[in-house]
């Protein structure tokens, strides 16, 4: 299809000595402006698929193709945002972002790297904090940092490590939200790793779901078919909800465990859960 | 609620309480021990002071020197008053003031510590980064590193054939070895989400090492700096007191030469209190590149 945007054929991670690989025959595809959420038990490799992406790492088997090509090493159009932060310490928040900012845009003068600096710090809402050094600031800040850093390169597609997994319940809703309303505002193309179901239907548009490894691999493609104008508040008050939340759950503790060593489909269905139990409602 | 404490039970006046105490206490020690003895026993007969003399020991020349040549506080205080007064003095080769003597032992260190300084650290660089260059070169260190300086001073000296540059390279090969072990430490375990953050940002590799690598390394640089100028002091003093001519080992050697043992204290007084001065440089340039993770 010409309108998939980005494009992964038969990835797989072997290790020397391991009997098995981690993952094997991983496809899918995402269409520009596309927010697409895995999820997977710990070890099924989302992380290695992520770093693939990427380009931070090689995969033994496969191809990922962005924009008709084909990615080799890491690169400027794709932003990543690191499980931990990743912040410089001995810089300050703007110096972090400047620093990304000089590194997509050498030519770009002093005024000019700044102004665009406090654009993406604002974008984040922590402009109050921007002269100050990252030990000063919590982690809920700390990641919106590294969250603002990202998109401060413009990239063509944003690579979300799990990023929100070492924050407390409330800050994490903060910054969802945010998320949703920046990724809104700029059609970012996201692909993020997560471990929370309600997380995955707040944010995602399509929830790949990855069976357990060795030989993992995404097993079922779950559309998102609430609408899009959801809110954090509202979420679990659609009558779509609990249906797609109970069909993402039954998959991770029942379904996944059956589904490895190869024993998923290498072209995942794709799935309407929360539609489909819509219409049994109706009939 | 605090309640702040008098300035009397601060602990920082209570330790300088402390020290003081024990410094007179040293000094009280130093004092009762080098007291002119009082004439013990019986006084002695004409004939008897007659036959000593004949032995060769003038029972009026003990007399006054107590038993043990060891240096009053007092003939120390003269001593000392006059070094400080005086700094700078040049009676020729064998009588200069210790200024001049601190200035040459200095300027080599400084000299033989920055050889180690351009060599070490982008070599540790080398080391840190690429596995290979660590695997290749990692038995000369060990080999090395262990040598005493001054076992490498006879080379030297055939080698280079000048005193004074044998002193320089003594210094540079004991300094060059906590630097480089430390560089090539700090290097090699800078944090690899840093440098994923570089190379998805497609940072060059040398913007990298300047940007990313040297601030995160920079503690770890700096502890072995702070080492090696340690060791460097140390080493002065003996390859000083072994080549000769100038510097404060030197001069300490010569005053045990001329047996004036008020010097010779003098002498490790300053050296420890310019190793203090030092190794407190040191200290502030460390928490100056310091970052709180």
């Amino acid at each position: 299809m010409s309108t998939d945007f980005l494009k992964i054929e038969g990835l797989g991670k072997a290790y020397p000595g391991a009997p098995e690989p981690v993952f094997d025959g991983v496809n899918f595809t995402m269409r520009r402006g596309e927010f697409v959420c895995i999820i997977g038990h710990s070890g099924c490799g989302k992380t290695t698929i992520l770093n693939t992406l990427a380009g931070l790492e090689h995969s033994s088997t496969g191809h990922v193709f962005m924009d008709g090509r084909e990615v080799t090493a890491p690169g400027l159009e794709r932003g990543v945002v690191f499980q931990g932060h990743a912040l410089m310490p001995w810089l300050t928040v703007r110096q972090n972002i400047a620093f990304a900012v000089r590194s997509k845009w050498p030519d770009k003068r002093k005024t000019e790297i700044n102004a665009h600096v406090e654009k993406y710090v604002q974008l984040v809402g922590l402009g109050h904090a921007i002269d100050k050094l990252p030990s000063q600031l919590s982690g809920g800040m700390k990641q919106r940092v590294g969250i603002a850093r990202a998109f401060a390169i413009e990239p063509k597609m944003l690579l979300l490590d799990e990023p929100f997994g070492a924050l407390d319940a409330l800050t994490r809703g903060t910054i969802q939200d945010e998320l949703l309303r920046i990724c809104a505002e700029t059609q970012q193309t996201v692909f993020m790793i997560t471990h929370d179901v309600d997380e995955a239907i707040l944010l995602a548009d399509r929830i790949l779901l990855m069976s357990n490894g060795p030989r993992a691999r995404v097993a079922e493609i779950v559309v998102n078919t609430l609408p899009r104008d959801r809110t954090r508040a509202g979420l679990h008050h659609d009558p779509q909800f609990y249906p797609l939340r109970n069909h993402l759950v039954d998959f991770l503790v029942a379904r996944s465990k059956d589904l490895s060593h190869g024993r998923a489909p290498e072209h995942p269905p794709e799935v309407r859960p929360g539609l489909v139990a819509l219409n049994e409602a109706a009939a | 609620m605090a309640v702040a404490k008098p300035w009397w039970q601060g602990e920082g006046f209570r330790a300088a309480l402390l020290s003081l105490i024990l410094l007179g206490v040293i000094l009280g020690v130093w004092h009762l021990a080098t007291l002119p003895k009082v004439a013990a026993g019986p006084a002695l007969s004409p004939e008897q002071i007659e036959y000593m003399k004949l032995m060769g020991k003038d029972p009026a020349a003990q007399g006054d020197s107590a038993g043990s040549n060891f240096p009053t506080l007092a003939q120390m205080g003269r001593v000392m008053w006059e070094h400080l007064t005086d700094p700078f003095y040049d009676n020729g080769p064998n009588d200069k003031g210790i200024g001049i003597q601190l200035a040459y032992s200095l300027g080599r260190v400084g000299l033989g510590y920055l050889i180690a300084m351009l060599i070490a650290i982008p070599l540790g660089f080398a080391i840190g980064m690429s596995p290979l260059v660590h695997r290749a070169l990692d038995p000369f260190i060990q080999v090395l590193k262990p040598i005493s300086p001054l076992a490498w001073m006879p080379l030297a000296l055939y080698t280079i054939k000048d005193s004074a540059a044998s002193g320089i390279f003594v210094i540079f090969i004991c300094s060059i070895w906590p630097m480089l072990i430390n560089t090539a430490f700090g290097v090699a375990s800078v944090r690899r989400d840093w440098l994923n953050v570089a190379r998805t940002l497609e940072v060059s590799k040398w913007r990298t090492a300047i940007e990313v690598i040297l601030p995160a390394a920079a503690p770890t640089i700096l502890t072995g700096m702070r080492i090696s100028m340690g060791i460097a002091w140390l080493v002065i003093v003996a390859a000083e007191m072994l080549v000769g001519g100038t510097g404060v080992g030197y001069f300490v050697w010569n005053e045990w030469n001329n047996l004036s043992l008020p010097n010779v204290i003098f002498a490790i007084l300053v050296i420890g209190l310019v190793g203090m001065v030092l190794d407190g440089a040191f200290a502030r340039l460390q928490k100056a590149v310091t970052y709180v993770d």
